[in-house]
């Protein structure tokens, strides 16, 4: 207990709906339902069922007896789809505003992040809404004097300091909403979703200050859609689905947990029912996983370590030669690449009834980070006979490191490329 | 919401380490009973002066005429009051020149009416930062009320220039004009927490403000004077705080010799209540404000 940062203990949020669609309603709004009602009415006589639906208290549970905790020094992943009550997690902690049920408990000052840039004024000049900005942050006129200069250098617009930000670019803009938060100093930081801002070289800057805030031993609420970002940043994750928390564990866990759940493909299949297993006479398939090194299960791979991916099959009529393959793709359906098993023992040689386990090693360093969704499948090359082709057969989370030693280096931004592999290079030099 | 923060017993809590002394922040749903959270406010001072030198500093910007806005408003009703009601129509004007008689009350309702439009229409325009940031509401209507403060200066300042042209010196009596200032301040006040915190709901009141603050400016004794009523009718319209607002004002700059006492001491009752009673209305809808603005 003393240990603690945050207790959040049965904590709900109801919303009536029509306090959350119709944001206001007006004497117009009044009208216009005046004169909708008798044909929702008339509607309503056609489809019975819907009637239930129809009264006028319906209400929606954002959150719903949601209970974690925070230690000091933590910094916790808050993942889910949209909607999942992410963001009405953050109002309420934030308060914001206040919950149904439920309690919150919070040691230390807090400093929420919600947006960058709330209360940016376009007519004032950049100097004016730092100040502006710093306060309704809730940081002290001399708190904000003595970090002035810091918050100017790291923003990067030292010379339009003085230019109304409404003739800022974009990137301009951002840059120093985000550099006025990043010098809020609270206890507790709650943060969401500011990363999704900048160009690459700015969410570096962002990633190093977020890690500057653990070092120091502060606490952070971190509210994401980037996942590779929360298992970089955050040792723990709490997955949120429908306004109840799903799983909380370390963030590699949740997050692969989530990704799966989402495309319902995991990282080890088995079909126990032969007969609904995909496959023919010749051959069937019986099971598929994705493991490290180890050989341990698992959903996330870390881009410097090796990956298997085994698959375990029945061949039931003897005498064909087989192949097992794979296809690897990624989440905007790019084929990274297919391959095939070349092991020379199985080299064109026709294959007994039996089990047989294939499995496939894909080095570290190779591919790049983001999901991949994995199809198998086994065919005959000569004559030409597919099998079966499993696609998607499992699916695994491809995670880089801050570490600066993979192909990423120090460069923290997003990279394209399917494969990311880490190049010997040479360097020539000649001085003139 | 109901926030309590209290200091921590550390000889409870074993071994000492330097975040238990942090204080500690419950956040639970809202009870029935609504404190005014006045303290907080407080505490809360330095954003409340960042939001009144924001508005000060955005105001008249992009404008040709910038601050002359703060005069031309007051002065051009003066210049049309005098044509159709002093001269026109011979409004009897307490033996006072009649463009100093509308001028002087037409500062300080300028002031007035600027202050009520802005502060029932602060919330809404605050939309964003009340859905983004935690800081006590009350903040956003009192700083835009606080605002104006700057253009009723510059206004006045006008109103001296002319009592020197008419050859009228103030009385001693101006000294209790931030009085009666603040009176007219209280007033914008109360009725701005009303109709702020109603317009989150149903922006029915922007539509209506123009409207509601016109009747009330012929309400008030701005162009005619309150001698014009008979004296129990007079005092009972004190109800209407700016006519003590007015009236006071004339009485404490010019001299008009009409007593104002009784009327300036109902209008005071009128506006506390106001205050008072639009606070606690505010208080109590302020939960809501972010969901619903």
């Amino acid at each position: 207990m003393s240990h603690l940062a945050i207790r959040v203990e049965g904590l709900s949020k109801r919303f009536c709906i029509g306090e959350r669609q119709p944001a206001y309603r007006t004497l117009r709004d009044s009208l216009t339902d005046a004169l909708a009602t008798p044909f929702r009415r008339a509607w309503k006589l056609f489809n019975r069922r819907s009637s239930d639906a129809e009264g006028s208290k319906e209400t929606i549970w954002a959150l719903k007896d949601v209970s974690f905790q925070v230690k000091h020094g933590e910094i916790l992943g808050v993942i889910g789809r949209n909607g999942a009550g992410k963001s009405t997690l953050l109002k309420i902690l934030s308060r914001i505003t206040p919950p149904t049920g439920g309690f919150a408990e919070i040691r230390g000052r807090v400093g929420s992040l919600l947006e960058v840039g709330t209360g940016f004024h376009p007519e004032l000049s950049g100097r004016e809404n730092i100040y502006l900005n710093s306060a309704i942050l809730g940081m002290k006129r001399a708190e904000i004097g003595r970090k002035f200069d810091e918050i100017i250098a790291f923003a990067e617009v030292e010379k339009f300091i003085d230019t109304p930000v409404k003739h800022y670019s974009s990137g301009m803009y951002l840059r120093l909403a985000f550099s006025v938060a990043a010098h809020l100093e609270p206890e507790i930081l709650i943060v969401d979703e500011v990363l999704a801002v900048g160009d690459a070289s700015f969410q570096k800057k962002c990633l190093n200050k977020m890690e500057d805030v653990r070092k120091h031993g502060r606490t952070v609420l971190f509210v994401s859609h980037n996942l590779p970002a929360v298992t970089r940043l955050c040792g723990r994750a709490v997955l949120l689905e429908e306004g109840t928390v799903l799983q909380d564990g370390p963030s590699h866990q949740v997050v692969g947990n989530y990704l799966s759940s989402g495309l319902a493909t995991t990282a080890a299949r088995e079909w126990p029912d032969p007969s609904r297993a995909p496959g023919n006479h010749i051959v069937r398939m019986r099971a598929i996983r994705v493991h490290t090194e180890d050989g341990e299960t698992t959903d996330v791979v870390d881009i410097r370590k090796p990956v298997a991916i085994e698959m375990e099959y029945e061949v039931l009529q003897p005498g064909h030669v087989l192949v097992p393959c794979m296809g690897f793709e990624n989440e905007e359906g790019i084929l990274a690449f297919v391959v095939s098993d070349r092991d020379p023992e199985w080299r064109r040689r026709p294959r007994p009834k039996g089990t047989f386990r294939s499995t496939a090693w894909i080095p570290g360093n190779f591919l790049a980070e983001g999901r991949l969704i994995v199809g198998a499948g086994v065919l005959t090359e000569d004559p030409f006979i597919i099998h079966f082709d499993e696609n998607p057969a499992v699916s695994f989370l491809v995670v880089d490191s801050l570490d600066a030693d993979s192909a990423r280096g120090d460069y923290a931004g997003r990279l394209p490329g399917v494969v990311r592999p880490l190049l010997q290079w040479t360097t020539a030099f000649r001085t003139y | 919401m109901e926030i309590k923060v209290s200091a921590l017993d550390m000889k409870e809590s074993g071994p000492v380490f330097p975040e238990e002394a942090a204080p500690l922040l419950r956040i639970e749903p809202p009870k029935g009973s609504v404190s005014l959270g006045l303290r907080e406010v407080w505490e809360y001072r330095e954003l409340l002066y960042f939001l009144i030198w924001r508005d000060i500093k955005v105001r008249y910007k992009q404008t040709v005429l910038g601050a002359a806005w703060a005069i031309i408003q007051p002065l051009f009703n003066m210049l049309i009051f005098t044509l159709f009601f002093g001269r026109l129509a011979k409004m009897p004007s307490d033996d006072i020149p009649y463009p100093i008689f509308s001028f002087s009350a037409l500062v300080v309702w300028t002031f007035f009416s600027n202050a009520l439009t802005h502060s029932s229409n602060s919330l809404v325009g605050s939309a964003n930062l009340i859905k983004k940031v935690y800081f006590p509401r009350l903040a956003v209507p009192v700083a835009a009320v606080l605002s104006g403060v700057v253009d009723f200066a510059l206004a006045f300042v006008v109103l001296l220039g002319m009592m020197s042209y008419f050859r009228i010196a103030p009385t001693w009596n101006s000294v209790w004009l931030p009085l009666l200032l603040l009176l007219a301040l209280v007033t914008a006040l109360g009725v701005g927490l009303w109709l702020s915190a109603i317009n989150v709901q149903y922006r029915d009141v922007h539509h209506t403000l123009p409207f509601v603050t016109q009747f009330w400016m012929f309400a008030t004794p701005i162009v005619y004077p309150s001698s014009l009523l008979p004296e129990p009718w007079r005092t009972i319209y004190g109800i209407n705080p700016m006519a003590g607002v007015v009236e006071g004002f004339r009485w404490a700059l010019l001299g008009t010799d009409t007593a104002p006492g009784p009327i300036i001491i109902v209008s005071a009752v009128a506006a506390v209540a106001l205050l008072v009673s639009g606070a606690f209305y505010f208080r109590r809808m302020e939960n809501s404000f972010a969901d619903v603005v």
